[in-house]
């Protein structure tokens, strides 16, 4: 087997829409190119990777306290009104003896927006701390994250065939309440800062390492 | 031996992939990440699960989707009522959200996969191909079908002890539809499509 190389030591991009292998060594900073076969803007690194992503996830966890504090549905019933946020939801089922769809909504709409909060906000602080530690780990971690985010839009589901469903006058009624928009933005937001992270910025860390210590 | 170059998406490593026998998957040998999945007649199972997917989407759309009884009151909806529904009570926002994920990103993916794939099985390239194939890519995380099935299953259990939930047929044909067009976008060979258009587009 050859010296191994990344693209990026090569003087090549890679086409993000289509894979391919760009040159890059005539492409002068600053300058726009795009792919000769799929014709997507290519980026050496995605653009502002760092800084989209802070501002996305800090966006994200201000938004996951009234998220999760405000009431989620407001169930009318025979003149009593009821309002349920998301943990008082999974508190409800566990309580009823409904193990499986509480801990459905427990993971879904609490554990995977948090854990994708902290994960996006650990491994952008590896990057900035230039962190050579398990990088193989770290990008595990956050095909992981990448993988899971879409469950989360499970409890926006939920509201949205109460809401429609659940529409019999005086005898009941389910309305969306003001936490709905809250998560819902959530839940989009730590979707978008997952594909604006780079996780080739942690390898680069280590790369640049590597040639430090060869010179 | 056919060889190609590529470089991982997650670490930027160039690494040269055989050419694989079929379902098999090359990992990127520094991060473990899929570099490459070899489909079996790709352009064939792609067109042919995206067809069954494309009628069972209109069924789905058209048909009762849940009804619910309770005390003599029974109350229908479709699929779209509930997108209605939120839309109606001023949450705009999370009507276009639902309505992203659950009707149109699905369905730009079927018709976006023919558009593409129907000429290339003819050896022709349809216009725009290559920004079509793009946007069918790129729409792909927003398409969350199969969680919304999951959200009915638990609306079910929120239900069950308040009212007769009666599932409708568009119900059942949204069930399949999703392993439908799951299987659809996992014969679909990216590497493949690229290499034709680009091939094509030379002629």
């Amino acid at each position: 087997m050859t010296e191994m190389a990344t693209a990026r030591q090569l003087g090549l991009a890679l086409c993000h829409d289509c894979h391919m292998l760009v040159d890059w060594s005539s492409v002068q900073p600053g300058e726009a190119a795009y792919c000769p076969r799929c014709g997507a803007r290519v980026h050496l690194r995605k653009p502002n990777s760092l800084k989209r992503t802070w501002a996305l996830l800090i966006t994200a966890a201000v938004l996951y306290f009234p998220a999760n504090l405000l009431p989620i549905t407001i169930t009318t019933s025979l003149g009593n009104e009821q309002s349920d946020t998301i943990i008082s939801g999974v508190l409800y089922f566990l309580s009823h003896g409904e193990i499986g769809i509480g801990l459905v909504i427990l993971i879904a709409s609490i554990l995977i927006p948090l854990t994708k909060i902290l994960v996006l906000i650990y491994l952008l602080l590896t990057v900035h701390w230039r962190s050579l530690w398990r990088p193989k780990d770290r990008t595990r971690l956050y095909r992981m994250i990448e993988a899971v985010g879409r469950w989360s839009m499970v409890d926006i589901y939920v509201v949205t065939i109460l809401v429609a469903l659940v529409k019999l006058g005086a005898l009941a009624n389910v309305d969306a309440g003001p936490a709905t928009i809250y998560f819902a933005a959530v839940v989009v937001l730590t979707m978008l800062a997952t594909e604006s992270f780079d996780p080739r910025l942690m390898w680069d860390i280590v790369e640049e390492d590597h040639e430090r210590r060869e010179a | 031996m056919v060889k190609h170059r590529i470089a991982c998406q997650h670490c930027d490593l160039v690494q040269s992939i055989p050419q694989l026998p079929d379902r098999a998957t090359a990992l990127c040998v520094r991060c473990g990440s899929v570099l490459f999945r070899a489909r079996a007649d790709s352009i064939n199972n792609t067109i042919a699960w995206t067809v069954a997917g494309a009628v069972l989407f209109m069924v789905a759309i058209n048909f009762p989707f849940l009804g619910m009884k309770t005390n003599g009151l029974e109350r229908h909806t479709a699929l779209l009522t509930g997108i209605q529904e939120i839309y109606r009570q001023g949450m705009v926002g999370l009507a276009i959200l639902v309505m992203l994920t659950c009707v149109l990103a699905p369905m730009i993916q079927m018709t976006g996969l023919l558009y593409v794939f129907l000429p290339l099985k003819f050896n022709r390239k349809a216009h725009f191909s290559a920004v079509v194939f793009r946007l069918f890519q790129h729409i792909q995380p927003w398409s969350m079908m199969e969680v919304f099935m999951l959200g009915i299953l638990v609306a079910l259990v929120k239900l069950g002890n308040m009212a007769t939930i009666v599932p409708g047929v568009a119900v059942f044909a949204f069930a399949v539809l999703i392993f439908c067009l799951a299987f659809a976008i996992s014969s679909v060979d990216a590497h493949l499509v690229w290499k034709r258009l680009e091939r094509i587009g030379h002629d």
